[in-house]
């Protein structure tokens, strides 16, 4: 798509893009440029010169276990977050959409968590499971189950996953509720006509005609839980115990940052930049598709 | 009858078939009578569900310490609202809660301008002129698409520390800003614009500022301010960044900040501080999101699809 009307003028256009070329080129390019040429270095002990190494990080990374581990807990977690938030949002979105009055007082209740920063989530799932002072892990006390999430795997991965679920709702549940009214009713009316319950209909019907805002949640959701939770993860579990929360964000951070080990974290971004822009190429066709459709 | 939300039809537009002249019998799609009941029953335990961690931060943020240290703590609001919040808002613990409030704040709207403005100013620029490098240009913005600032921050951070913009606003903002989103969103915007228009402004003798400035922008207003919704809130939440490069606490976020409060070691956290801090790092951007939720729904949908 072009413009046919444009204005004259070289100066002018170049001196508009300026502020973004330079931004970018000196906060993004450059960098990421960066990261994948240290990947392929590793720095002396004393940081003084880098010696070139090759593809050496890489084979070090994917033969490191507690790399591999991360990769299978990533997979694990994002699984796990997708799965709550967008089961969650779907099962409400279904209800509201069958109110006649009042789906927007409910929208407007839900809209909240949104709105809350995942690292703010984490603090307030943290309080609720705390040890110590955690409420709800008082009751489950009570009731003869001892919640420690600071010692158990399961519990730590159980925590993470809900408190960045949760979050997670109000997105999905927005664009449920859009797609469902967006289904024409006739079709809707027709079926009921015809006897078919509400679960046939849900079925055979209303779900098929979701499936482009259920498969584009899904792609989003994946790239939310792969990156924007590092809040979560951070302030609830900081990757323990033993690393059973360590998804591939927070490894970049902790290896890199921590652990000062710039070609490995190097490497591991590279590796992140990937799996990203699979994604990216996913949404896209799924786009076109749509385009199209 | 058709009473269905007006946002729906701003986040799908092409709704089907409006509702029937006369209604089904009772019960077959909509719910009346006891399945009203439920459905209503079934919602409210989910916003039950979505608000209990708030609620439970703002009793918490109302007792004393001691009301939490000894679990199970109460599920009602105690009577120190008052005395927490100003012990948060002016000492804090390692800074004033008002200081990290102000800092979030400047760069959460130096963030949401600042994207603001320069990629109207690029896509105007593509969308309005042929110059040598458009092309290129167009590309290299396109491949930032999604790259989030997580996967490149020990290079960014470097780049930042080179820079001596460490502890500095500008070092917070500057690299959120380098992604290319916004410019796509306005140039698919200025696409749709009548070509008329800009047709007119040049018979009439307008130089392209003037034509930007008395045209495009105006017709761009509800697009920024559903941009800018979104961006404030993407600024506001910010986490990883401002924890790398802000090690001095008079320069920390309030998001990043509340982690700083808890204790190293095994002292017990001050919970009735840190959850009022919680509380007002949640108001801002709940406020934006409710106050602002038709131009919300609108940014969201535009700037994911």
């Amino acid at each position: 798509m072009e413009k046919r009307v444009t204005f004259k003028g070289i100066w002018l256009p170049l001196l508009l893009v300026a502020p973004q070329i330079v931004i970018t080129a000196v906060f993004f390019f450059y960098p990421a440029g960066q990261a994948v040429w240290q990947s392929l270095f590793i720095p002396d002990p004393f940081g003084l010169s880098m010696q070139y190494v090759g593809l050496d990080n890489f084979r070090f990374l994917f033969d490191d276990p507690f790399y591999r581990a991360s990769f299978v807990t990533t997979a694990v977690f994002s699984i796990l977050v997708t799965a709550v938030s967008m089961g969650v949002a779907l099962y409400l979105a279904v209800l509201a959409d069958r109110l006649i009055k009042g789906s927007g007082t409910y929208r407007t209740l839900l809209i909240w968590p949104y709105a809350v920063a995942p690292a703010v989530a984490g603090v307030l799932w943290l309080f609720m499971f705390n040890t110590r002072v955690g409420v709800v892990t008082w009751y489950l006390g009570l009731l003869g189950y001892d919640w420690n999430h600071v010692l158990n795997d399961g519990e730590a991965m159980g925590l993470v996953v809900v408190a960045s679920a949760w979050g997670r709702i109000s997105y999905n549940f927005l664009f449920f509720l859009a797609g469902l009214q967006a289904i024409p009713r006739s079709v809707i009316e027709a079926a009921a006509i015809d006897g078919a319950r509400f679960w046939t209909r849900f079925r055979t019907i209303v779900f098929p005609l979701l499936s482009p805002t259920t498969f584009f949640l899904l792609v989003v959701n994946i790239v939310y839980a792969f990156f924007e939770t590092f809040g979560v993860i951070h302030t609830i579990t900081s990757g323990g115990p033993q690393q059973a929360t360590t998804i591939l964000v927070y490894k970049v951070y902790s290896d890199g940052f921590v652990g000062q080990d710039l070609g490995s974290s190097a490497a591991q971004s590279v590796v992140l930049l990937v799996l990203v822009s699979i994604l990216t190429i996913i949404q896209f066709r799924y786009i076109e598709r749509r385009v199209h459709y | 009858m058709t009473d269905r939300d007006p946002l729906a039809a701003e986040v799908a537009p092409k709704r089907g078939t409006g509702r029937p002249a006369r209604p089904l019998p009772d019960g077959m799609v909509e719910r009346r009578g006891a399945g009203l009941w439920l459905t209503h029953l079934g919602l409210i335990v989910g916003v039950a569900f979505i608000f209990f961690p708030i609620w439970l931060a703002f009793v918490a943020s109302t007792v004393e310490q001691q009301a939490i240290v000894r679990p199970p703590m109460p599920l009602l609001p105690g009577d120190q609202l008052w005395e927490n919040y100003s012990r948060a808002l002016i000492s804090g613990i390692n800074a004033p809660v008002a200081l990290m409030l102000a800092n979030s704040a400047v760069m959460a709207l130096g963030i949401a301008l600042g994207k603001i403005v320069i990629s109207l100013l690029s896509a105007f620029a593509i969308v309005y002129f042929r110059f040598p490098g458009r092309r290129v240009f167009f590309w290299l913005i396109f491949l930032t698409l999604m790259l989030p600032v997580e996967v490149r921050i020990v290079p960014t951070y470097e780049v930042v520390a080179n820079f001596g913009m460490l502890n500095s606003y500008s070092g917070l903002i500057l690299p959120l800003i380098a992604s290319a989103t916004a410019t796509f969103l306005f140039r698919q915007f200025f696409m749709t614009v009548p070509d008329e228009l800009a047709e007119a402004a040049r018979v009439d003798g307008a130089r392209p500022m003037r034509f930007f400035f008395d045209i495009l922008l105006p017709m761009s207003r509800t697009n920024m301010a559903a941009l800018f919704v979104i961006l404030f809130i993407y600024g506001w939440n910010q986490y990883l960044w401002p924890l790398l490069i802000t090690t001095d606490p008079s320069m920390n976020t309030i998001v990043m900040g509340i982690r700083q409060m808890f204790p190293s070691g095994d002292d017990i956290a001050n919970w009735p501080v840190i959850m009022a801090t919680s509380i007002l790092a949640m108001i801002p951007p709940v406020v934006v999101v409710i106050g602002m939720q038709r131009l919300f729904i609108r940014g969201l949908v535009e700037s994911e699809k």
